[in-house]
């Protein structure tokens, strides 16, 4: 019987049919990795090979010279660093405060909690591109332009209502009896919320913390808008542009810078994937 | 209570990514048996009225801060006369009313570029929908093996940043050095001189990119959908699509449109890739939609005004999306 379930739906298909199913995920894979392998392969093609009529689908000479090339442009390492800072504060601040949030949303009943919920769910969809022109205006007048707070502030901002959203699942998963419990073990409110309650949560502030660590790492209308002059406070989609000149482009260029900006993300997927996904659950909850 | 155990079925998944997902949905998916936390507990009345709100405090200052009063900002500035002289100080400003207003709607590049927005993002979320929807059920038709190799794939879509996918496609589709034209035999053949091939391009990285939130979140519901239901319905003769049609669907329906409403919101929005890879807006702004006029407007042009009114516009528009959702989201009895 056990075996039966484990399989599900598979049970139903016939074998000819697994195998075609099979054959066409693996190729759709292939199709869809391909993009990434393009961009990896082209960033180590020595120059010649890149800007060559008859694209290869390998490389036999691997060279380092693209990615020489983009350390060596003015203060790569500086952006990359920068977009570090930003994302990581983002990350870490929005995650405490959407904490809390979530925490005040879910173990307590209080008026307007609702209208607050539904604030919320609205918030998420509001058009972060149109609040652009004000931000601007925001920023300069409190003289954040040209400066990473410029960034990090309208993205704590930006990613806080779905960080709260999707925690909500994970905080209402934490057994009221274990807070009962604690109370009566005479912790006080404090010590329950962070010495009990945050453990227990952290997955899901792992989970939510993707979503505003690729929002704020990926950032390019802010950084394009907010950052004019002083580019010692750009971040990593800037740096790439300076290679892609629409006229002509070093292809090698962007795609070495590319990849570098695509690996901490993709280090960060694999590395919370697992939660990732079943946050997603505890945020698409029916 | 003989309700088919749905956690129990997914659980034995051997996927690790989809046990997790499965858990929180489980019970309160038929009915909603999940623990009430707090409220007329001992564990509420012990609590003062004022600590929710302690603990919002934060969350509230920053949004209101950053999110509601630009918003309100938004609609001021596109009241106003705003352009470059007054940004600086050099004239007054004055209030236009609606003038702003009048003035966009009287322009027929507005006009042609709301209904390009409006296509192409219904085409992205159609498309990315479809291909989403397909690849999950593809998902549970194959073993471990393929399915790990479609889902890291997949992934790694997922996680590549808007700006590096755009550039990378449009070297994959490089009139001179691109290895799609030399595979399909178009020489140099430029996909984004013409309007439409330029925008069936960004369709293409959109799709690439948004298709792996529909395909993991879809494939996690279908496999939170009880094993049984699924057997009674192959032995009673449906086939494969008549149980996709009249079994999964239903039951799929509160995941699908958290999913379509997503789709919408973001591919409404676009940005990065319509800017990167047509460089501004294409040829004669024939690639623009409404995010890259209002910034091409405001920023390129010193329009800040008229950038403002379209910013609006867009946010009225993501607002009735907004409330359709919420709609049917209370249809489904989703508790708050």
């Amino acid at each position: 019987m056990k075996s039966v379930r484990s399989v599900g739906s598979v049970t139903f298909v016939r074998r000819p049919w697994r195998l075609l199913a099979e054959t066409s995920a693996l190729l759709i894979a292939l199709v869809v990795a391909f993009p990434l392998y393009w961009m990896v392969l082209s960033a180590f093609k020595p120059a010649g090979e890149i800007e060559s009529s008859e694209p290869r689908p390998w490389t036999l000479a691997p060279s380092l010279d693209s990615f020489r090339r983009v350390f060596e442009q003015n203060e790569f390492g500086r952006y990359f660093l920068n977009s570090l800072v930003v994302a990581c504060t983002v990350v870490i601040v929005s995650a405490l405060i959407a904490f809390l949030a979530a925490t005040a949303v879910t173990r307590f009943r209080f008026r307007f909690r609702t209208t607050l919920l539904i604030m919320f769910l609205v918030a998420q969809m509001v058009p972060v591109e149109a609040l652009t022109i004000p931000l601007f205006f925001l920023m300069r007048d409190f003289g954040q332009l040209n400066t990473l707070g410029s960034l990090i502030l309208p993205h704590i901002a930006f990613s806080l209502p779905f960080a709260i959203w999707m925690l909500r699942g994970f905080v209402k998963a934490v057994p009221e009896a274990l807070e009962e419990a604690a109370y009566i073990d005479g912790a006080s409110r404090s010590r329950f919320l962070w010495q009990i309650l945050f453990p227990l949560v952290f997955p899901g502030l792992v989970a939510t913390s993707v979503f505003s660590f690729i929002s704020a790492w990926n950032d390019f209308l802010f950084a394009k808008s907010f950052i004019i002059s002083d580019t010692s406070q750009s971040t990593l989609p800037m740096a790439l542009l300076v290679f892609y000149k629409p006229d002509e482009p070093d292809w090698g260029g962007v795609m070495a810078a590319s990849t570098v900006m695509t690996i901490p993300v993709l280090i960060f997927f694999v590395l919370v994937q697992r939660r990732l996904v079943s946050g997603l659950g505890g945020a698409v909850k029916d | 209570m003989t309700a088919p155990n749905s956690s129990g079925a997914a659980d034995r998944l051997r996927l690790p990514v989809v046990r997790g997902l499965s858990r929180p949905r489980g019970g309160s998916r038929t009915f909603n048996t999940a623990p009430r936390p707090l409220g007329r507990g001992s564990a509420g009345r012990r609590k003062g009225t004022a600590a929710p709100w302690l603990y919002l405090a934060p969350a509230l200052i920053v949004l209101g801060g950053l999110l509601v009063y630009p918003i309100y900002q938004l609609g001021l500035i596109s009241l106003f006369q705003y352009t470059q002289a007054q940004v600086s100080g050099g004239e007054p400003t004055t209030f236009q009313g609606l003038g702003n207003y009048m003035e966009l709607f009287g322009d027929p590049q507005f006009w042609q570029v709301l209904w390009a927005t409006v296509l192409f993002a219904a085409a992205c979320v159609v498309s990315t929908l479809a291909v989403g929807c397909a690849l999950a059920v593809l998902l549970t038709r194959v073993r471990a093996v393929p399915r790990l190799v479609l889902m890291l794939a997949a992934m790694g879509a997922w996680a590549t940043p808007a700006i590096t996918g755009s550039t990378v496609w449009l070297f994959l589709f490089d009139p001179d050095f691109g290895p799609v034209n030399r595979m399909l035999g178009l020489g140099d053949h430029s996909w984004t001189y013409g309007r439409f091939s330029a925008f069936f391009l960004v369709l293409l990285e959109v799709v690439w990119c948004s298709f792996p939130f529909v395909m993991v979140t879809v494939y996690a519901g279908i496999r939170a959908v009880p094993a049984e239901v699924l057997e009674a319905a192959a032995l009673d003769g449906a086939s494969q699509w008549r149980i996709w049609r009249s079994v999964l669907a239903p039951m799929l329906r509160p995941i699908l449109v958290v999913v379509t409403i997503q789709s919408v919101i973001w591919d409404f929005k676009v940005f990065t890739q319509i800017y990167v890879m047509t460089n501004g807006g294409g040829i004669a702004g024939q690639n623009l939609v409404l995010n890259v006029y209002a910034y091409q407007k405001a920023f390129a042009s010193s329009q800040y005004s008229l950038g403002s009114a379209i910013g609006v516009v867009m946010l009225l528009i993501l607002l009735a999306v907004t409330l359709v959702y919420l709609r049917l989201l209370r249809r489904q009895g989703e508790e708050l």
